[in-house]
């Protein structure tokens, strides 16, 4: 029986060596899993770029279109509601889209209607504040929640209230404008919803 | 570096000071005996399956849907939709067969080296119990995917429980839990097989591992090493023979894992449906209850028992006795360490009738098997031309059922009667290595 | 016993189970091909061009009855290496999105009332009946005068579909064995008695690539699974390499 020395050396290094190959395994044995929460192709195909007439939608009208089973609206503002925009200037957290609500809309939304057109408008009709969708008021009259007003949004829920181009006003609870989707004019009645204009070419 | 490791170890001894002892117990002073061959690579194997279908199993069900009118689309849908869906499907159904074969390799062991004896009755019996379940929850399993032979297995099995007399219609509609194999089956199955038996499964599992530590392991030799001499390298106390589980063996499985992990891991990348053995053709068909498979027969693992079924005759009015054979098998397994009367445990220091028998017995399974699997069907007009096939068949698979319950017999006659000349069993464990 | 014994006794029955699984497997594949008489489709889902003109021969012959409702374009064109133009254009003709499934248009009532059967999906036909069967299938049309439809098939008698891939192979017909008395005359071989626009050979390869397409579409994933599968075996066989010399090490400990 030969007593051999230990080599404590050759050991550490074989563990440490085995532990490690066997940690890489290990890893890459996870990333599959980890992975397959990931939106699968029937998730992406419901997420699908939406193509959208805008041939029926009437001056001061809004449609609600589904985009990810999200509510977009599409406004067809009127010159009377584009005139109200600079009015209300003073009274927003964010008249600029370049402070809090920098990211909440691509750069090309990001003017003084929020839209690549003038006239018309495309938000995400989620409320910042936690997610309900709020009521289109266009009408320029006073209102009970606001004796000033000169049409927009208003939140049902926790009363956030927002301009006919979806930035926020002061003193609600909402944080941030209304986000406004990639979307693009494919000819001059239709847009897509999903798609960035350069993306599209 | 170890200063952390002490430190955590220090704070968890002090409010749970059971923990450590516990770890020294199961593991870095459990004595096991230093000469343990291939044989004992199977029983850490099929741990690491159980882990990886539990784990596979959860990822699947997060996309699949356990609805007779959902199920076999979602099943799709996680093959060609989810990312690396197809992976997670393939190692659980590749899992499943892999499950049975260190399953079946692992019992082989206990038979051929006499684990199943005194004082490890009860390592058995907990095992065989583990075997049951197991059994029980791949057939459901099975029936998941609800493909055409998803459904026309289930409608086979459950009415086998129809034979039984009195009871045997309503039994099975209540299983059922519709006139048919339909929804409610599907849900309930989905129900036991995701969550009941995989907990009743992890529970057993743990007391077989308990109550075998309880008593330590057994060996090629079937020699007590605790009734040996004391005294080894680690421990001046412990059998000289054991050697301590942990590095040792930990790190001879690991070697293990490796081995297996290669041929599992062939099997899903290069052969995941096994040339229709672990996936069947006739399950990428939709389940339809009006149309039957040209030849429904079990998974292979299941063959065997199924052949039994099929080859003991109607009686008096009854099917059950088929039934209550295929169950017999099983029971004979269970009744083993009282069948086997001998005191040497290892097939190394057993008689010859004894190999003999053995060598027999795994023969008539494997008969038994391709009886099951329809090969019989297939071979036998092949080898012997236009003959009546059920004459040829039944000659063929009631040998085959005879050998099996055989064995059993033999076994206790041979040990009882004291017709087993036994070798002399050393003292000592002989490494081979 | 010395060393080079032991190791060999110790690896052999591993290695010899690993190889005789290989073998297996192969065997069991390779025997699907022999056994009833099919022909030897000979596919390759991993030849990319044949794929694409499987892919072609599809849509422009089947896809009029048969859908492939588990197959999405955009998948196609993501494994076929085809542009969403290229699918769009010579690939959907059922004005589907380019991430829909592929669905035929036959109304499956009227196509019941036509065949008396509805033309089943055939994302799977090639996983529950063999690539073998499907290329026997396409091969075994004849005409039939006392078929309701004209057709018959000797893979499927009686199958309750005509061919549409006549104009390419030209017309087959049955040369019948003599009837014996009281049975039906069997079909002793098929002729082709009229050609079409390819060659037999040409016609072979025609049903290879589309056996190819539908064996692709049964498990898309088959492509993906080779590749990665060669590094999974290479990581694997490093590891265990490492293992049994950490094994090795230890268990100079143990005499």
């Amino acid at each position: 029986m030969a007593n051999e020395v230990v080599d404590h050396g050759r050991r550490r290094f074989l563990t440490a060596t085995t532990a490690v190959v066997g940690g890489i395994g290990i890893v890459s044995a996870a990333v599959p899993f980890i992975k397959s929460w990931e939106p699968s192709a029937r998730a992406k195909a419901a997420g699908a770029p939406v193509t959208q007439s805008l041939a029926k939608i009437e001056a001061g009208q809004m449609l609600a279109v589904s985009w990810r089973s999200l509510p977009v609206f599409v406004v067809n503002r009127t010159p009377a509601q584009l005139a109200t925009l600079p009015e209300v200037d003073s009274r927003l957290v964010d008249p600029k889209s370049n402070g809090a609500s920098a990211g909440q809309q691509p750069k090309y939304a990001q003017n003084e209607t929020r839209s690549i057109k003038p006239e018309w408008l495309v938000v995400v009709g989620i409320c910042t504040h936690l997610g309900c969708v709020p009521n289109f008021v266009p009408e320029i009259k006073p209102e009970p929640f606001d004796p000033n007003w000169k049409g927009g949004f208003y939140c049902p829920c926790h009363h956030s209230r927002y301009d006919l181009a979806g930035r926020v006003f002061n003193g609600v609870p909402a944080p941030k404008n209304l986000e406004v989707p990639p979307y693009h004019f494919v000819d001059d009645t239709t847009i897509q919803i999903g798609v960035d204009p350069k993306e599209a070419g | 570096m170890a200063n952390v490791f002490t430190n955590i170890g220090d704070w968890v001894t002090e409010r749970a000071p059971g923990m450590m002892p516990m770890y020294r117990a199961h593991m870095t002073e459990y004595y096991a005996p230093k000469n343990f061959n291939l044989w004992y690579y199977f029983g850490s194997l099929a741990l690491l399956v159980l882990v990886n279908q539990i784990v596979t199993g959860i990822f699947l069900t997060m996309n699949y849907n356990p609805s007779a009118a959902g199920a076999f689309d979602s099943v799709q849908y996680i093959m060609r939709d989810v990312e690396w869906g197809w992976l997670i499907r393939y190692m659980h159904s590749t899992g499943a067969s892999l499950f049975f074969v260190v399953v079946f390799l692992h019992m082989f062991r206990g038979i051929m080296y006499g684990s199943y004896k005194r004082p490890r009755e009860l390592v058995w019996l907990l095992g065989m119990l583990i075997f049951l379940v197991l059994m029980a929850e791949a057939f459901m399993g099975y029936v998941l995917p609800w493909g055409n032979m998803s459904f026309w297995g289930a409608k086979v099995i459950v009415s086998l429980f129809g034979t039984i007399p009195v009871i045997g219609s309503t039994l099975v509609e209540w299983i059922m839990g519709d006139f048919l194999p339909a929804d409610a089956t599907l849900n309930r199955f989905f129900a036991l097989h995701v969550i009941a038996l995989p907990i009743v499964l992890l529970l057993l599992v743990v007391l077989h591992i308990a109550a075998l530590h309880e008593v330590g392991s057994n060996n090629p030799d079937g020699v007590e090493i605790k009734k040996g001499p004391k005294g080894n390298r680690w421990d001046a106390l412990k059998p000289s023979d054991g050697i301590p589980f942990h590095p040792y063996y930990t790190v001879k499985d690991l070697v293990g894992v490796g081995f297996f992990l290669l041929i599992a891991a062939f099997i899903i990348f290069f052969a995941p449906t096994f040339g229709g053995w672990f996936l069947e053709h006739d399950n990428s068909i939709m389940a339809n209850n009006l149309v039957t498979p040209a030849e429904i027969k079990p998974v292979w693992y299941f063959t065997p028992f199924y052949a039994i079924v099929r080859m003991i005759p109607s009686f008096a009015g009854t099917a059950v006795w088929g039934v209550l054979a295929m169950f017999g098998a099983i029971a004979v397994l269970f009744l083993l360490p009282w069948f086997d009367r001998g005191k040497v445990k290892s097939i190394r220091y057993r008689g010859t009738g004894y190999k003999v028998a053995l060598g027999l017995f795994v023969l008539s399974f494997f008969g038994l098997g391709a009886v099951g699997a329809g090969i019989t069907a297939e071979v036998i007009p092949e080898w012997f031309g236009n003959v009546d096939l059920t004459t040829y068949e039944n000659a063929f698979g009631r040998l085959m059922t005879l050998i099996y319950f055989g064995f059993f017999a033999f076994l206790w006659a041979y040990t009882h009667f004291g017709w087993e000349k036994t070798k002399p069993v050393p003292e000592r464990v002989t490494t081979h290595d | 016993m010395t060393k080079r014994q032991l190791l060999m006794k110790r690896y052999i029955f591993p290695v010899a189970l690993a190889f005789s699984l290989i073998v297996g497997s192969v065997s069991a594949n390779a025997a699907e091909g022999e056994g009833g008489g099919l022909l030897h489709a000979g596919t390759n889902v991993q030849d990319q061009a044949s794929l694409q003109r499987g892919a072609r021969l599809f849509f422009n012959y089947c896809v009029g009855c048969h859908s492939l409702k588990y197959m999405r374009y955009s998948r196609i064109a993501q494994d076929l290496g085809l542009s969403e133009q290229e699918v769009m254009q010579n690939l959907n003709f059922t004005g589907a999105r380019f991430d829909d499934p592929v669905i035929s248009h036959m109304p499956a009532e009227s196509a019941s009332k036509w065949f008396g059967k509805a033309p089943p999906d055939l994302s799977l036909e090639v996983s529950a009946k063999t690539a073998d069967w499907v290329y026997t299938y396409l091969n075994s049309f004849y005409l039939d005068p006392h078929s309701p439809i004209g057709w018959n098939n000797t893979a499927l008698p009686n199958a309750a579909m005509p061919f549409p891939l006549w104009e390419l192979q030209g017309l087959q017909t049955a040369q019948m064995k003599p009837a014996k008395a009281g049975e039906d005359p069997a079909v002793e071989k098929l002729v082709l008695s009229q050609p079409g626009k390819l060659t037999p050979a040409q016609f072979q390869q025609a049903t290879r690539d589309l056996t190819s397409f539908l064996e692709y579409a049964s498990e898309p994933a088959a492509l993906e699974r080779h590749h990665y599968g060669i590094w999974v075996l290479l990581f694997l066989a490093f590891f265990t390499l490492l293992a049994a010399m950490l094994k090795k090490e230890y268990w100079k400990d143990v005499h």
